[in-house]
């Protein structure tokens, strides 16, 4: 552990953040940690962050870069839109933030996941991280969480899931990254986007599957010890 | 646009840094490009593989791309900077097709290009994290060239990039010759390839080899080369003495 990060130490996501692609349109996910050293700052923060109607962006790494980023790129694309007179393509917004993110490269420390539908390309995920590297994919993954997905993803994606299958991939996945990342926690937190709209989901962590050496939360001992305890085993 | 204060530690010993710009170090990275002439024009090999680290974590990126009409151009190093590279070069033969004179930049005036950009670049302290293979054939006349990052560049009959200057060279100072057939070539690219698939850490099993000639560019679909360890010693190497490797 990193002893010289105290309170005082810039915020910054740990995170897991994810984009999948589906037959249809794309599904963005999130934890929602943000921490500053080892001290949560915010337990319920919401990493995945809409530039237009169409168009979101999944955040990490830095909290006020990734901010500072996407404020400026929903601003551009704001204008663009009305300039345009139609909605923004997800490809704009993706080369957009690839602009400052690489133009930029010595100063920000963010990664970011682009996922949006538009009527020319469909569902469209692009991933862009330190550097300023602009990369479509069928699927990306990216904060420190991503780590242990890697394996995850090369044994679980498939080409041409529905919305359901991709959403469930999503929550599992972010979910699995909470439980062995120091740096994400909390909420997971999805956005689905096809050619009817967009959808918000929320995923308290009490409502998620548990994994290996998780238990059942419990309101108290005392829950515990006045249930009946178990009936002896009949070999 | 820059928007932000440059990051300084107070104890710096660097002189003011407010408005400078230097590539510190890379990201996400490409391995070995390994290029040679044959019969006909030029056949490149480049991986698929971005490295981020030590993770190899993109698996589908493109690390050769065709330039105007004749010439081919491979990149190992920072994506972004080769992506940069392509946007420039974008630009540079948009401009020459506007002339609309009938004449078209050369793979010798494409490569002199790089090596001025390249150059400067390193001049400044603000490198383009690259080294480059540039490869074409014009008017009959096959040219295969490379710049690195720091602007070194030359020309040659066979060149490559990153661990390919240690492993893949030897090989083909070793069985170049003159007038390659295509399928010799072919099997000259996949046997450094295969060498580097070995020995190179950040190398992945996926690759594609590109061709240029008169009549135009090729670059092929995404394959995997097959590996040997049937190796008898490979079986149980510390049987002679336990505990080693």
């Amino acid at each position: 552990m990193d002893l010289n990060m105290d309170l005082n130490a810039p915020h910054s996501m740990g995170t897991t953040i994810i984009g999948v692609t589906y037959n249809g349109g794309v599904v963005l996910g999130a934890d929602s940690r943000t921490s500053t050293g080892m001290y949560v700052a915010n337990r319920a923060s919401d990493k995945i962050t809409q530039l237009t109607d169409n168009v979101y962006v999944c955040r990490s790494g830095s909290a006020a870069d990734s901010q500072l980023v996407s404020d400026y790129v929903r601003y551009f694309l704001h204008q663009h839109t009305i300039q345009l007179g139609q909605p923004a393509t997800v490809k704009v917004a993706a080369n957009l933030i690839r602009l400052l993110s690489y133009n930029n490269k010595n100063m920000l420390e963010t990664g970011l996941i682009v996922g949006g539908w538009d009527k020319y390309e469909g569902g469209k995920i692009y991933g862009i991280p330190l550097g300023g590297t602009l990369i479509e994919q069928p699927f990306a993954i990216g904060g420190s969480g991503s780590s242990y997905l890697y394996g995850f993803f090369d044994q679980a994606w498939k080409e041409g899931m529905t919305k359901d299958e991709a959403e469930q991939l999503v929550v599992k996945a972010v979910s699995l990254a909470i439980a062995r990342d120091g740096a994400s926690g909390g909420v997971v937190r999805t956005v689905v986007i096809n050619s009817e709209g967009v959808t918000r989901n929320f995923y308290p962590g009490d409502k998620l599957q548990l994994w290996h050496e998780e238990l059942e939360p419990q309101n108290s001992l005392l829950d515990i010890l006045s249930s009946p305890s178990p009936e002896p085993m009949n070999i | 646009m820059n928007f932000m204060a440059s990051k300084q530690p107070e104890n710096s010993l660097l002189g003011p840094e407010a408005d400078s710009q230097r590539t510190l170090y890379p990201y996400v990275t490409g391995t070995s490009v390994v290029a040679l002439k044959y019969k006909d024009g030029i056949l490149m090999a480049a991986d698929m593989g971005g490295s981020y680290g030590s993770t190899l974590r993109y698996k589908s990126v493109e690390r050769m791309k065709p330039i105007g009409k004749h010439s081919l151009l491979g990149a190992s190093g920072e994506i972004s900077d080769f992506q940069e590279i392509l946007h420039y070069l974008d630009e540079l033969i948009l401009y020459d097709n506007m002339w609309d004179d009938g004449n078209s930049l050369g793979p010798k005036e494409v490569h002199n290009y790089l090596t001025r950009v390249m150059y400067n670049r390193r001049n400044k302290f603000n490198p383009l994290w690259n080294s480059l293979v540039l490869g074409g054939v014009k008017n009959g006349q096959k040219y295969l060239g490379t710049v690195s990052m720091i602007g070194v560049n030359f020309e040659d009959n066979h060149v490559a990039t990153g661990f390919g200057n240690h492993l893949a060279r030897p090989i083909l100072r070793q069985e170049w010759h003159e007038n390659l057939s295509f399928e010799d070539g072919v099997r000259l690219l996949e046997k450094c390839m295969r060498v580097l698939l070995y020995r190179d850490r950040s190398a992945i099993n996926k690759l594609q080899i590109a061709k240029i000639t008169e009549e135009g560019m090729t670059i092929s679909q995404p394959y995997s080369l097959k590996t040997y360890w049937e190796f008898s010693a490979f079986a149980n190497p510390a049987q002679g003495a336990v505990g080693s490797w």
